[in-house]
């Protein structure tokens, strides 16, 4: 009976040690060594033990990884998602092969290859065509396998009149399209791409993501896809595993589900409310509703204030940014009659009401400019807000990263120098 | 050193029923601890085109664009072999079995350097490759071998040069006697055990350097002294009595002194030194693999 199961993680665990075990060179080893010899306490441990007694025994290791066990099928498009440290990463690791586990058990039916940082391996001084053999090998291809898809490697990347150059000789972008085509033709059975791989490199990243896509079109084909991209694990998942400290904790695989989980443990772990902002203002909590907001719909920012005496509020924005610190929009409550007003002792909740979110799918950053009598604050950073794809569109959209910073309602029409304009809109 | 906690038995919930099919069908297993003598040299030559693009490309970039490329494997041995002649037989006078010096150098260190070069580039394995290792698997033996063939061109053509100094002496008309069918059949061999031992020494310090680093310095400084203690510069024969059974020890020794014999017609040829030699390397192999395994699956968590 064929299975149709192509990884099967049992009880996987990975231990990491805190700090360095060894100091790291001979001789402090030889020092620590003699030192405990004579019964005298070890010289290079004084440094930062402090809570020596309490934790010790539970604090020099780490579960990165801790019981985890899973079964990818045959075509599934598998997200993990989880915060930073949640384990992702050490679980893509240990699937190839870059480190061994502690305990536990990975099985699995076919090839598996991971999307590389651009160029791993490639050699300055090589020709393309020797650094596509090379590239190759590494990847773990065969010679006559390479063989038989120069044509189309050298094709794909578009560097034929300078596949005899050595490599050091190529514009930067050649060399991506160079180094992404031989990863391009590897065709795995089992491909993993990580994200944190590809960053800084929009158009590497842009081309994973497509190739992605190509390969989980091709049925038999199963991707392990490790993102913070929320939205582009929900365009290109058909499952999804949620991690959380090294362990797995969805209880489904549904897209959806996991990540309106993930979303609402993300809002809950970011907020460090109730947050003081003078000794008679208190800034209860910040709450976007819906949990995750829908590109292009409505959405709802609350902030809950709580006022030990009557104030007069001046200012109140919601200040908006997106994941690099740019500030896209600004809530100003002046422009809508909510400040300036008389906030009475007791709990107020201002509630700024987004008819359409025009944002771009992503992670946006909100903060809050609060001015009364008794205080002024300016805070960035409050907590996260995410924005989803609509799908209502019916039309394949740009990638999010390509799409600026606004959506704008538009609409459009045609003309010709002949006809009278049409005046419906198209 | 106090053990690790043991990790939990009980799971987060096992989502769907999990299969739990026999090993057979499975095409790689990935568990934690193998035993020590699970090397997986199978692997190995799975990766067997990896290892001829490493030995092609270190080749490649080393002389690339350098003006006398390959060139420098002669310039090297000659500048050497001559300083030596000039300090060793001419200022300390050091004998030299009644050779021409320059063919009595030349036949040390062109076996001398293979070795040396063997050790001191394998032994940076972990350290010069952590970036790739960290992101992609392949049989991490498959580098330094990779270095210990491409170290042969070397070799190669310090040996050539040997051969062609050698004709010309004999031409010459010099009193040389060289074994041509014990070189036919000793150089493979001697070949094969210097290679063996410099991969050898070579991994064990490699794995140990991912722990010390300090250790890679003391390799270039040791395999220096070494040469010393090595029948490199003097023949063993000059050596007094009450040393030369500590000199003999050397795994080297036989080895250097063999390729004398056989290529010179001087030097103590024994096949009994010559199997210590053999026995040396293979428990050094031996142990450097398995060391070298140890290390491998774990030298991603601590550089």
């Amino acid at each position: 009976m064929p299975s149709d199961t192509v990884i099967s993680v049992r009880n996987l665990s990975k231990l990491y040690r805190l700090g360095e075990v060894s100091t790291g060179v001979l001789a402090h080893d030889l020092n620590r060594w003699w030192h405990r010899f004579r019964g005298k306490e070890d010289p290079y441990t004084r440094l930062g033990a402090v809570n020596d007694r309490t934790a010790k025994a539970s604090s020099d290791y780490v579960w990165a990884l801790r019981d985890t066990s899973f079964d990818v099928r045959r075509g599934e498009v598998l997200g993990v998602i989880g915060k930073n440290g949640a384990g992702k990463s050490t679980l893509l690791k240990l699937l190839s092969r870059v480190t061994s586990p502690t305990g536990g058990e990975i099985k699995v039916r076919g090839r598996i290859a991971a999307l590389l940082e651009v160029g791993t391996g490639f050699h300055p001084e090589l020709t393309g065509r020797e650094n596509i053999f090379l590239n190759g090998a590494i990847l773990g291809m065969r010679k006559p396998e390479i063989v038989r898809r120069l044509d189309e490697i050298v094709e794909f990347s578009g560097c034929e009149r300078y596949v005899d150059t050595p490599v050091k000789r190529y514009s930067s972008g050649m060399y991506v399209r160079l180094a992404f085509a031989v990863a391009a033709h590897l065709d795995p059975d089992i491909l993993i791409v990580d994200e944190v791989l590809a960053v800084g490199d929009a158009e590497f990243q842009q081309r994973c993501i497509g190739k992605m896509k190509d390969v989980a079109a091709t049925s038999g084909r199963t991707v392990i896809f490790v993102s913070h991209n929320l939205s582009a694990v929900q365009s290109l998942c058909n499952s999804v595993i949620r991690m959380q400290e090294g362990t797995l904790v969805s209880a489904t695989r549904d897209v959806q589900t996991e990540i309106n989980l993930y979303l609402s443990n993300a809002q809950r772990g970011n907020s460090h409310f109730p947050k003081r902002l003078s000794a008679e203002i208190t800034l209860d909590a910040l709450k976007v509703s819906p949990g995750q907001v829908a590109s292009r719909s409505r959405a709802e920012i609350t902030v809950s204030l709580e006022t030990s005496v009557a104030t007069r509020m001046t200012d109140a924005c919601i200040l908006i940014y997106d994941a690099k610190g740019t500030r896209v929009a600004i809530l100003d409550g002046r422009e809508t009659g909510l400040a300036p007003m008389r906030l009475a002792a007791g709990r107020t909740d201002l509630v700024f009401d987004i008819a359409t979110a025009n944002l771009v799918p992503g992670t946006y950053n909100l903060g809050l400019y609060f001015h009364s009598g008794l205080t002024n604050v300016n805070l960035t950073d409050l907590m996260e807000m995410t924005v989803l794809e609509t799908s209502a569109l019916g039309v394949p959209t740009y990638p999010a990263e390509h799409r600026g910073f606004a959506l704008l309602d538009f609409k459009t029409r045609w003309q010709t120098p002949d006809s009278a304009p049409p005046t419906a809109s198209a | 050193m106090e053990n690790p906690p043991s990790p939990t038995q009980a799971s987060a919930a096992d989502i769907a029923p999990l299969e739990t099919g026999d090993d057979e069908t499975w095409d790689l297993i990935i568990r934690p601890k193998s035993g020590w003598l699970e090397l997986h040299l199978e692997d190995l030559w799975r990766y067997r085109d990896l290892l001829w693009m490493f030995v092609r490309r270190d080749f490649v970039a080393q002389y690339k664009q350098t003006i006398l490329g390959p060139l420098w494997f002669l310039i090297q041995p000659l500048l050497t072999t001559l300083t030596f002649t000039i300090i060793f037989s001419g200022v300390a006078k050091l004998s030299t079995d009644g050779l021409p010096p320059l063919l009595f150098y030349l036949a040390g260190t062109a076996p001398w350097n293979y070795f040396a070069t063997c050790v001191t580039k394998t032994s940076t394995t972990f350290v010069t490759n952590a970036n790739l290792f960290g992101k992609v698997y392949f049989p991490r033996l498959v580098t330094p071998i990779s270095i210990v063939i491409s170290t042969l061109i070397q070799f190669a053509i310090q040996f050539a040069l040997l051969l062609g100094t050698l004709i010309w002496y004999l031409a010459k008309g010099e009193p040389i006697t060289p074994h041509w069918t014990g070189i036919a059949l000793m150089s493979p061999l001697l070949i094969v055990m210097m290679a063996a031992l410099g991969l050898g020494v070579g991994i064990i310090v490699s794995a140990l350097t991912t722990k010390y680093r300090d250790l890679s310095f003391l390799v270039t400084f040791g395999i220096q002294l070494a040469m010393y203690a090595t029948p490199v510069v003097y023949p063993l024969s000059s050596v007094p009595e009450r040393y030369r059974s500590w000199m003999e020890l050397n795994p080297m020794t036989p080895v250097i002194e063999a390729y004398r014999a056989v290529y010179l017609g001087v030097g103590a040829f024994d096949w009994g030194s010559l199997t210590y030699s053999a026995g040396f390397t293979l428990a050094t192999l031996l142990v450097g693999i398995i060391i070298f395994n140890r290390v491998e699956k774990t030298f991603v968590d601590t550089v």
